[in-house]
């Protein structure tokens, strides 16, 4: 198991060097100085060379990389154009909202979404199932601005149920919280809610169809201490690995539906930060969640281990 | 599923009318191959409702201009935020426009993104993933360029990549190329290293098939159809992600009736006029829909565990 985890580790770093490598790449890709760009219209040739010489932007590019990295391991994520800050706090103080957010989503989408699956897998072909099935495509159909904006006209606009936008911090109460919360969480996670339903239907029944649980019907064990003791365990993989994996995508999909629902979140901050032009916000926005990404990967990859004593083994 | 067109070694020994006899009968085989998977393909209801949706939004796009009634950048000050009529099917928008013209060209842009995406990327993925197939030192490079690249979410990536390169529909198509690249070239990859490993590739190189001979004329085409497959769902995902880059401004710039840019105009007057949201809303969720329902469908049919 100590060799499984520090090898998993180990397997982390060609990814988090190529994605910084990427990162890197866009950002010099971007037309016209940095320089030139922060010292405005007025700055003469000669400032803006003067500039570049002390940011290091006329040396080597690989020197260049190794700077910037370097810069970033000390937590050094440079400035924000926009109001004289640096952008680590920028990009903290906008941290708050997204995990609300995701958090909330991941909650509604594991909540319906397994129960769900194992009804389909346990009814399967009955009225229940097809309901599943119909649901679970209008999922996978329905991007999360799109569903977002459906939600909006129906209980905003039409029913006035939720607010149609706009955030409420939890110190000005849980429930307001909550409430600004839940379109938006509903939006975001029905699409992971939809994959996780035909995920837990699948593997479920793939369970459900082995020796062993026809083993134990046999023993006369009831149906749902069939499914919730004996099958679930061994579909517990497939389910971590989806909940992992919810994660992810919805943090990244938080970018679309903050900026729907006026949430200041980070995904927000990085849509704003394309019309400003603010580079080096989005280039700490996307390297975080990169890195969350990967992180979340292993932390999946060692719950295999707890789940399924066979991963523990080899 | 056995490749049966590359057999031109043994066919010169045979004699001509027994070549032409067999020549037949693989034909017929073909034919009756062919209508079998029809017959199967058609009793799926889901998948041939997928390709009837497919094909009416193609169709709409192509005649948009035969059909729509109204320039979709036509602006009309007058005519602002009408409801549904008959002279505006669809209502007009903020600025007069006619929603269903703009729809129906909106049609042309996310169909055009979409299929681009889905084919170069694709051929792009195939070409990685075959060579990383070959080439031990290639394979390790390219498959951890692409585990980099897929650990930025697509979305992230998508974004980004607009930020730098700027709103553009060329820039759109490039960047989305670029995001689903590494799952096709893993793809490519993994199931051209399952082919290799069959028996009659195998029995191929015994008989001094060269490596090119074997690549191309075996392994390419019985890799093509999950590729195929996953070509059909990049669409489906690059239209989706158009219009939430459109949505946001990073997508095609404004004018342009893409199905994003009418549904971010709609967003500022959702108090006024829903159905700039409605209409182009279940168009975008429709064409998704039908892909994907058309893409399940032929994995299904390709799949020879079914047949």
């Amino acid at each position: 198991m100590q060799k499984f985890i520090a090898r998993r580790l180990l397997s982390v770093i060609p990814v988090v060097f190529v994605v910084s490598v990427v990162i890197f790449t866009l950002l010099k890709m971007v037309p016209g100085s940095p320089a030139a760009a922060m010292l405005g219209d007025l700055a003469t040739a000669d400032d803006i060379a003067a500039l570049e010489a002390k940011m290091g932007l006329n040396r080597p590019l690989v020197e260049q990389y190794f700077i910037w990295i370097g810069n970033m391991l000390h937590g050094d994520f440079g400035m924000s154009v926009v109001g004289n800050e640096t952008v680590a706090s920028v990009v903290f103080s906008h941290v708050k909202p997204t995990i609300s957010l995701t958090l909330y989503a991941l909650v509604i989408a594991t909540v319906i979404a397994i129960p769900m699956g194992m009804l389909a897998a346990r009814k399967k072909g009955t009225g229940a199932d097809h309901a599943a099935t119909v649901v679970s495509l209008a999922g996978i159909s329905l991007p999360s601005f799109l569903f977002g904006l459906f939600l909006m006209l129906i209980f905003a606009v039409k029913l006035r149920i939720f607010p149609v936008s706009g955030y409420v911090e939890m110190s000005r109460g849980l429930w307001p919280h909550i409430r600004s919360l839940t379109l938006p969480a509903i939006a975001l996670g029905f699409m992971n809610a939809a994959l996780m339903m035909r995920m837990t239907r699948s593997t479920l029944l793939e369970v459900l169809g082995s020796d062993y649980i026809r083993m134990a019907k046999a023993k006369g064990v009831r149906n749902v201490a069939l499914v919730a003791k004996h099958a679930l365990k061994n579909s517990l993989v497939t389910i971590i690995t989806m909940i992992g994996q919810s994660a992810v995508q919805m943090l990244a999909g938080a970018a679309v539906v903050e900026s729907l629902f006026a949430i200041p979140g980070l995904g927000q901050l990085m849509v704003n930060s394309i019309g400003r032009r603010d580079y080096y916000v989005i280039q700490a926005i996307v390297l975080l969640i990169a890195l969350f990404n990967v992180l979340i990967n292993i932390a999946v990859d060692l719950l295999y281990g707890v789940a399924d004593p066979r991963v523990r083994a080899a | 599923m056995l490749n049966t067109n590359g057999t031109g070694a043994e066919g010169a020994m045979t004699y001509p009318a027994a070549q032409n006899d067999l020549n037949l009968q693989r034909k017929k085989l073909a034919h009756e191959q062919a209508e079998i998977r029809l017959k199967k393909f058609t009793r799926n209801r889901a998948s041939v409702f997928g390709l009837a949706v497919v094909t009416l939004v193609v169709l709409l796009a192509v005649f948009a201009p035969v059909i729509a009634m109204h320039d979709p950048l036509a602006m009309n000050t007058a005519d602002r935020l009408q409801g549904i009529s008959a002279q505006h099917w669809f209502g007009t928008d903020n600025m007069g426009r006619d929603v269903f013209s703009r729809v129906l060209y909106g049609a042309r842009i996310s169909l055009t993104v979409g299929f681009t995406v889905g084919v170069t990327s694709g051929l792009l993925g195939l070409i990685i993933g075959l060579y990383a197939s070959t080439n031990q030192v290639a394979d390790n490079i390219l498959m951890r360029i692409c585990d980099g690249l897929k650990a930025i979410p697509s979305t992230l990536l998508a974004i980004t990549m607009m930020a730098v390169l700027g709103a553009d529909i060329k820039n759109v198509i490039i960047s989305l190329i670029v995001v689903n690249i590494p799952n096709m070239a893993r793809l490519a990859r993994s199931q051209a290293l399952v082919v290799r490993e069959q028996t009659y590739i195998e029995a191929m190189r015994c008989l001094g098939s060269s490596r090119k001979r074997i690549l191309w004329a075996h392994v390419v085409p019985n890799i093509l159809s999950p590729m195929i497959v996953q070509m059909t769902f990049v669409f489906a995902s690059a239209i989706i992600t158009e219009a939430a880059l459109s949505f946001l401004g990073a997508g095609v710039p404004a004018p342009a009736p893409s199905w994003g840019n009418i549904l971010k105009e709609g967003k500022d007057v959702i108090y006024t006029a829903w159905w700039m949201i409605l209409f182009p809303g279940i168009f975008t969720a429709l064409t998704v829909l039908g892909l994907n329902l058309l893409g399940d469908g032929v994995r299904d049919l390709m799949d020879p565990r079914n047949s």
